[in-house]
């Protein structure tokens, strides 16, 4: 089954100790990777749930591990959270030498097993996630070629927690904004100006695709986000697709998250920390609709 | 047949290079001759191809093979071999009862069975309430991923963020998974365990204490080591004991500082204060911050014995178990709202004069 020996896959997720869909993406990714076959092992660790941060290395065992944060932006659980739990020796957040967006990967001895870990940055702000976001597009709309005559809107949440946050929505909507064909790209917030109460007042096209820039569906987006844009909710999560809104017809996603796609992003991330999975990424590409469209 | 593949063909290569000795079984080259050894016979001067003779079908052999010549953790191999009974049962006590199918292991609520299938060892993985269950009546599963479903909602459906709570919910079997696979699949049940005890068995357990646990904490968590003495005595009580958690703890207030409360009888140990338990702290800490009031509260001595079975009742999970109209039970619902509309206000306040009215 195996590839290599002796190196391990970790995402590392934030999951929950009361939604038992907020871990839903990082196991539907991390199954991805393993039928891709990339990595010997493959393990989920998360801060609400088991494994934790603190156990997931004993348990992979391996000499190399790669991990990667199903997190959206660089900030607390990337710098503070993820390090400390994992006990990176002498982990230093200039290590990463980011700008906030700019994250890479740095390397470090596990304090407990001696494993060494290459420790990546989030998926949220690899470049490949502008693709994950175009694709969530795709697959909302059902329509590989969206994008002439329709807006498209990438929410976050905003300053509020930590600025990094913001940085990352943008940074996609700019980069969506130059690679790819849609009449209008925006990014827009749910504490901050522009906020996504205006989206139908903002756009200026008849159909918006709004794809909010977060790793697992929850209360933010399926009843924050959707009630905010003024979409009529049923119940929690049941908001029609798509809605009109004062005459504009909105597509809203849900968490971009939950795109297949984006267990290519993970990969990518192991790869440029060092990971030979070259022949995976095709594998995983293929499999959940990623083109090879380069966004540069 | 290759040294792979083939337990006979693995000695004689092996037993060349230096001598052997492995759960009763040796075997040593002198003179060019082998003598081949177990806690059942003695056959000396042995040529190579005698040896393998002598060795073909001998389950010693067998079990050298399986423990010796497949890689695996230490975890994994410790495990497995403690499945078995490895260190307390000889091998043909042992195979005699792999062979039939009676081998068996409770981790938590879980049944593990082992059985020797064509030299290789297969195992059985079932919830411990389903041991005399009609195979055919349980859903059968073979991918260990499947386990993660399995242990994400109890019986009722309710969601468990606590993988190691005594509530893992019943009706499915692995009918056959390999070493590798079993550990994997109780790996997605009960994270973590397998390799923690392990290092507990090697005396190599780092276990956190609380004070270091609580100190280590930050952002919202950061306030959790305000809690100490008595209050992690009741924290414990509340999270930690049996009832509520099959881990056995091993954490305590701080080196030297010894919590109360029984520790449980797990199999597997917990080495520090979980997730769960630090999000209830944090809790806990805010309610301790308060200023303890005196109370007059007005009730009779059945409304009082009344309120104590409301709060054991949802301590012990016993709700669902109270009956309609059974009023005879103090927490019964009815019973519940007589009280609520004699002694509360329409807020749901309950009447009662404070010494610190504010
Ligand atoms: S801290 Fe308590 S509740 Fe949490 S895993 Fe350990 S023993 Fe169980």
């Amino acid at each position: 089954m195996s590839q290599q020996t002796d190196e391990a896959l970790v995402i590392v997720a934030h999951g929950s100790h009361l939604n038992p869909d907020s871990s839903t993406p990082t196991f539907s990714h991390a199954d991805t990777i393993r039928e891709a076959d990339a990595f010997e092992t493959v393990r989920e660790a998360f801060w609400k749930e088991e494994p934790s941060f603190r156990e997931v290395l004993r348990i992979v065992g391996a000499e190399t591990v790669y991990v990667v944060p199903m997190f959206i932006s660089e900030g607390y659980f990337t710098e503070q959270v993820i390090p400390r739990e994992l006990r990176l020796q002498d982990w230093d957040v200039a290590d990463w030498e980011s700008d906030g967006t700019s994250a890479d990967h740095a390397t470090y001895t596990a304090a407990d097993t001696g494993a060494t870990v290459r420790y990546c940055g989030p998926v949220g702000t690899h470049d490949s996630m502008t693709d994950v976001i175009v694709q969530r597009a795709r697959s909302i709309t059902d329509n590989p070629d969206v994008g002439p005559g329709v807006g498209l809107a990438v929410v976050g949440h905003g300053t509020e927690r930590n600025e990094n946050s913001a940085k990352a929505i943008e940074y996609h909507a700019d980069r969506i904004r130059e690679a790819y064909d849609f009449a209008e790209v925006k990014a827009m917030f749910m504490d901050e100006s522009p906020e996504v109460d205006d989206v139908a007042a903002l756009f200026e096209s008849d159909d918006v695709v709004v794809v909010p820039l977060f790793v697992a569906d929850g209360y933010h987006t399926q009843e924050d986000i959707p009630a905010d844009m003024g979409l009529a909710l049923d119940e929690p999560g049941s908001y029609p697709v798509p809605g009109m809104v004062d005459g504009t017809k909105i597509w809203y996603s849900g968490a971009v998250g939950t795109e297949p796609l984006l267990a290519d992003v993970i990969l990518e991330r192991a790869a440029d920390a060092g990971a030979d999975v070259d022949a995976a990424i095709d594998r995983v590409k293929r499999r959940t609709g990623g083109t090879t469209i380069d966004a540069e | 047949m290759d040294r792979e593949s083939d337990p006979v063909a693995a000695l004689v290569a092996a037993v060349a290079e230096r001598s052997i000795s492995y759960d009763g079984l040796s075997v040593s080259k002198s003179d060019g001759l082998y003598t081949f050894e177990t806690t059942e016979r003695q056959v000396t001067d042995l040529t190579a191809s005698a040896l393998g003779e002598t060795a073909a079908g001998d389950p010693f052999v067998d079990n050298w093979f399986h423990w010796t010549q497949r890689s695996r953790s230490t975890a994994e191999q410790a495990f497995l071999r403690w499945v078995e009974h490895a260190e307390e049962r000889s091998v043909p006590e042992r195979y005699s009862a792999l062979t039939s199918g009676v081998v068996v292991r409770e981790w938590g609520q879980l049944r593990i069975t082992a059985t020797v299938v064509d030299g290789g060892r297969r195992y059985g993985l079932r919830h411990s309430d389903d041991r005399d269950a009609d195979p055919a009546e349980l859903e059968r599963f073979v991918d260990p991923l499947k386990a993660r479903e399995i242990a994400t909602t109890d019986d009722k459906g309710r969601y468990r963020p606590l993988k190691t709570a005594p509530t893992l919910s019943t009706g499915w079997l692995f009918p056959e998974l390999t070493g590798a696979s079993l550990v994997e699949a109780i790996d997605f049940i009960y994270p973590a365990t397998i390799q923690n005890w392990a290092l507990e068995r090697e005396g190599e357990l780092d276990v956190t204490n609380w004070a270091d646990a609580a100190d280590r904490q930050s952002g919202i968590y950061a306030m959790v080591d305000e809690l100490s003495g008595e209050q992690l005595e009741w924290l414990t009580e509340a999270c930690c004991v049996d009832s509520q958690c099959l881990k056995r703890r091993e954490w305590d207030a701080a080196d030297g500082e010894e919590i109360d409360t029984p520790h449980g009888a797990g199999a597997f140990p917990c080495r520090e204060p979980c997730s769960v338990v630090i999000s209830a702290a944090r809790k806990w800490t805010q309610i301790e911050r308060e200023d303890t009031e005196r109370y007059t509260v007005e009730l009779t001595p059945s409304e009082k014995a009344q309120l104590e079975a409301l709060v054991a009742a949802v301590a012990d999970g016993r709700i669902d178990e109270i009956r309609e109209a059974e009023f005879s039970d103090p927490a019964n619902r009815q019973r519940a709202r007589y009280l609520r509309a004699k002694r509360f206000d329409a807020e749901g306040t309950l009447s009662a004069e404070s010494d610190r009215p504010n």
